[in-house]
């Protein structure tokens, strides 16, 4: 490990402190929070196989032609998009100790989610509405256990976004708070990344 | 790494608190506009059908994959020196694994598939 050495002319050997040092607190929660993230890739890559094995069993109901709406996948998409940009704003308020700017990117984050959310409920209702529900076929089942993951991550992204910016007005940007901001920015993030191949997969190679 | 670097370290640690990744509106300005282009080619491609089928899909999977990375680098700052490079054994370690997962199931069931589909017609076509 280490040695110790006698520098010319010193009486005493130096001693180097080799033990265990004290961390600050929450030094490795980031790490932590990205191996959750890990995880939680794992969850979406088995229903993304379930999706790929079943996504073909029609069971003679309706297939992605008749279902789905490229159009509103695209305004989705980029409310989802956009909400990454203003999440990315209010981490560079963070670095600029800017707590009034930061509350306000993480609220115009949370309505773009919020908007995303809202689309994909009204596109669930419509599916439903027209008898395409999950117990329709197999196809559905998976489509709906795929996309709706999502969407419940999304959720709990909101809830946990609206949380932190009650928090952030009682205790500022304490380093507690911007760990917490640190950590909702890999999530936020994550789910685009996830989207990416939900809009690829799904909508996109269901259409051709 | 010696004892002495060790402490060197733990002293900036203790200073700045938790590290947390630099942002700055050069990567996120960055990564918005390919993240943009990167959607919009695939989107377009499949609402006009400018190419056939199998070119599109094969195209769009590709683009997924280089959004997947502009997100990653830009969006996660994620890099090989992050967090001691520790992040980024981790996503490899998962990418293997659902690579893993997603071939070997798509593999197994496409042959569960092929073997089962016949003999399921065969039933159908005995019972009177």
């Amino acid at each position: 490990m280490s040695s110790i050495t006698l520098p010319a002319g010193e009486d005493k050997p130096v001693y180097y402190e080799i033990d265990e040092h004290p961390h600050p607190e929450g030094h490795s929660t980031l790490l932590g929070f990205w191996i959750y993230l890990m995880s939680d890739c794992l969850i979406f890559a088995i229903l993304f196989a379930c999706y790929a094995v079943l996504g073909g069993n029609f069971a003679a109901g309706p297939g992605p032609k008749d279902l789905f709406d490229l159009n509103l996948i695209a305004l989705n998409t980029a409310m989802l998009l956009f909400s990454s940009l203003t999440y990315g704003l209010a981490m560079i308020a963070m670095q600029n100790r800017n707590l009034r700017h930061v509350q306000m990117w993480l609220a115009v984050t949370g309505l773009f989610g919020a908007a995303f959310l809202a689309i994909e409920l009204y596109e669930f209702s419509h599916l439903i509405h027209i008898g395409a529900t999950p117990q329709r076929s197999a196809f559905l089942s998976a489509f709906f256990t795929l996309v709706g993951t999502h969407g419940l991550h999304v959720t709990f992204g909101l809830i946990w976004l609206v949380t932190l910016i009650v928090q952030l007005g009682r205790h500022g940007l304490n380093p507690a708070n911007q760990r917490r901001v640190a950590c909702l920015s890999l999530f936020w993030h994550f789910l685009d990344v996830i989207w990416i191949g939900v809009f690829t997969f799904v909508y996109l190679m269901g259409m051709l | 790494m010696s004892a002495a670097t060790t402490h060197a370290e733990q002293a900036a640690h203790d200073a700045h608190g938790i590290e947390i990744p630099h942002a700055s509106y050069r990567d996120y300005t960055i990564g918005f506009v390919l993240s943009v282009i990167l959607t919009a080619i695939p989107f377009g491609l499949v609402m006009t059908g400018a190419l056939s089928p199998a070119v599109t899909a094969v195209t769009i999977l590709g683009l997924a994959v280089v959004q997947i990375v502009v997100h990653m680098v830009y969006f996660l700052h994620m890099s090989p020196k992050a967090e001691g490079g520790w992040s980024i054994t981790s996503l490899i370690f998962t990418i293997i694994v659902v690579g893993i997962m997603l071939s070997g199931s798509l593999w197994v069931m496409s042959h569960l598939n092929a073997n089962m589909m016949p003999q399921a017609h065969e039933e159908m076509s005995q019972i009177p």
